[in-house]
């Protein structure tokens, strides 16, 4: 019996997220009185994952699996779920994630609960807790098969550091062949992404227009943060789709959300409600927005944005 | 090249989310359904194929008779025919298993389904039918062509986006991009006079035993009114999301 973690990296390193689900991954363990396992492909120093629970990694380093080939990942975490007879596999909920947690519910023939937000309230019957009808609610969802898969929401249980002394193994899985693969990616090299930002800077139409964008970057810049914008935005091609958020865009998962000149309409709260603090900068005081939001600056953005700017430069400069 | 779409029947997104019987189901009353908006971009790609490849497009739904309206719906904006799988659907993977057997029994090439629903948002049915089916697999799609077998796909990955190269028979898990939001369809007139006639045909579910149950829902907690900070004091904003919120 284990409870099996795949812990993603690119290039070599971990993202926050491999130390989030091995993180959960050990809670789970302890609920069930058994042990994590993590499994790696192609990461530098696996070390780290000792300081979040990871009692045993499974190393897998073959160059076969430097790109990422939902398929063949799938196969690979099925050999090791079985091989570690793991009754609950974990992963989380990336871009290669949400991509390869299906394929390895049905190698697995097991249940399978996307979007998960909390431990099992109970693992006997196995219920967990998960995000639906876009963040407007949970639903708690008792997986009924012998193997569970779990795909966690991103930034939903945290870092929890606990360390143990761990031991590595290494492991060689025999490859199938996917009918896909990769011609090219195209990534934009040095920028925090919305998906892995802590704090995400959104701008709307109340911004006029796209050579406005300048204080929104160097807003972002300032908070290290992610650049994003509304549905609105991306369709009249001041900024990229890749940019927009919202029920139809990108989900944001963030710590910290930033609104600036956007009204909030309903599409675009169901895509960012799971970032857990919410900031509107809007002159409409009657903005749908401010219902939603944690704190809310009434004023024009020209004017609110490059003095909260300096202000957080202030901020920086002695707390650093 | 015959192209199958599958369709979710969800609550409009403005629907005021409820539940009844202790929690245990969702709340029918007053919601508007409508077909799921990424299953809709997947439709009017679809719709592009049978224009300019000639293929014919099939638009399927697991649910039971109240979702018949938006299968006529997506008949209006162009589909050829429909099957609805008489069945309430239990999860993500009973759905996916149940359409396994509609590709199957119709011999599709292609199958595109929206990359989850805004309801259950499960985002799983596409990958499972895709394993199910033993298929290739697209998920996150937000462009593809077709040539003869080759399909050429985008994918959106977190910071960028990548492309693949892979053969039919396919599933791909569409959503906004695999066509510009200027380019959905409202049905016309004439669609929906047309949309009467077009076949719809009822199948029986196959026998799955079900590997999750819900148990009952919740409502995230009320959230607190919003604290309004003065635009002229912008440093206790900065302030409070130092000390009180702790986000920076």
């Amino acid at each position: 019996m284990a409870v099996l973690v795949f812990a993603e990296s690119t290039e070599g390193k971990f993202k926050k997220t491999a130390f989030e689900v091995t993180s959960y991954g050990k809670k789970v363990a302890e609920q069930l009185g058994t042990n994590l396992v993590v499994l790696t492909v192609n990461a530098d120093d696996i070390t780290s994952l000792y300081g979040y629970g990871a009692e045993k990694v499974l190393k897998i380093n073959n160059t076969s699996l430097a790109t990422f080939n939902a398929k063949i990942y799938a196969d690979v975490i099925k050999q090791a779920a079985t091989k570690e007879n793991a009754q609950v596999v974990i992963i989380d909920s990336s871009s290669n994630g949400t991509y390869l947690v299906p394929l390895v519910a049905v190698n697995l023939n097991a249940g399978l609960a996307t979007n998960v937000v909390a431990l099992p309230s109970s693992t006997s019957p196995f219920i967990v807790k998960r995000k639906s009808f876009s963040n407007k609610a949970f639903n708690n969802s008792e997986i009924k098969t012998a193997i569970k898969v779990i795909g966690l929401a991103k930034n939903s249980f945290g870092l929890k550091e606990q360390a143990v002394t761990g031991s590595e193994e290494t492991f060689s899985p025999t490859l199938i062949n996917s009918g896909v693969t990769s011609t090219s990616v195209d990534k934009s090299v040095g920028k925090v992404t919305i998906a892995d930002a802590d704090i995400v800077v959104s701008g709307g139409r109340g911004l006029k227009g796209p050579e406005n964008w300048k204080m929104i970057e160097e807003l972002a810049e300032v908070l290290g943060a992610a650049t994003a914008c509304s549905k609105p935005v991306s369709d009249l091609g001041w900024r990229p789709h890749s940019e927009h958020v919202g029920q139809t865009g990108k989900p944001v998962t963030s710590n910290l959300y930033i609104a600036i000149g956007i009204s909030g309409a309903i599409q675009h709260l169901a895509g960012v409600n799971s970032s857990k603090v919410k900031v509107v900068i809007n002159t409409d005081a009657e903005a749908p927005f401010f219902k939603a939001a944690d704190y809310g600056v009434v004023g024009d953005a020209f004017e609110v944005v490059p003095k909260f700017i300096e202000k957080l430069k202030e901020f920086k400069a002695q707390n650093s | 090249m015959k192209v199958l779409v599958c369709i979710s029947h969800v609550p409009d997104t403005t629907s005021k989310i409820n539940f009844m019987d202790n929690d245990t189901k969702f709340d029918t009353n007053g919601v508007q359904y409508v077909i799921n908006p990424h299953d809709e971009y997947s439709l009017t790609r679809a719709m592009w194929l049978k224009e300019n490849q000639g293929a014919t497009v099939t638009v399927v739904n697991v649910g039971n008779a109240t979702t018949e309206p938006t299968l006529r719906k997506a008949l209006a904006i162009g589909a050829d025919d429909a099957i609805r799988v008489n069945a309430e659907p239990i999860d993500g993977f009973f759905v996916a298993k149940q359409l396994a057997e509609v590709v199957k029994n119709g011999e599709f090439d292609l199958v595109i389904a929206g990359r989850e629903s805004i309801d259950y948002n499960g985002g799983m049915v596409p990958g499972m039918l895709a394993a199910l089916l033993d298929f290739n697999f697209v998920n996150a799609c937000i462009g593809f062509e077709i040539n003869g077998n080759n399909v050429t796909a985008t994918r959106e990955i977190d910071g960028g986006k990548e492309v693949l190269a892979t053969s039919l028979p396919t599933v791909i898990a569409g959503q906004k991009g695999i066509v510009e939001e200027k380019d959905l369809r409202i049905p016309n007139m004439r669609g929906i006079m047309t949309a009467r006639s077009k076949p719809l045909s009822i199948v029986e579910p196959v026998a799955f035993d079900s590997t999750t149950a819900t148990i009952n829902f919740e409502k995230p907690a009320a959230r607190g009114a919003v604290k309004l900070v003065s635009a002229d004091n912008l440093a206790e904003l900065v302030n409070l999301l130092h000390t009180e919120a702790k986000v920076i």
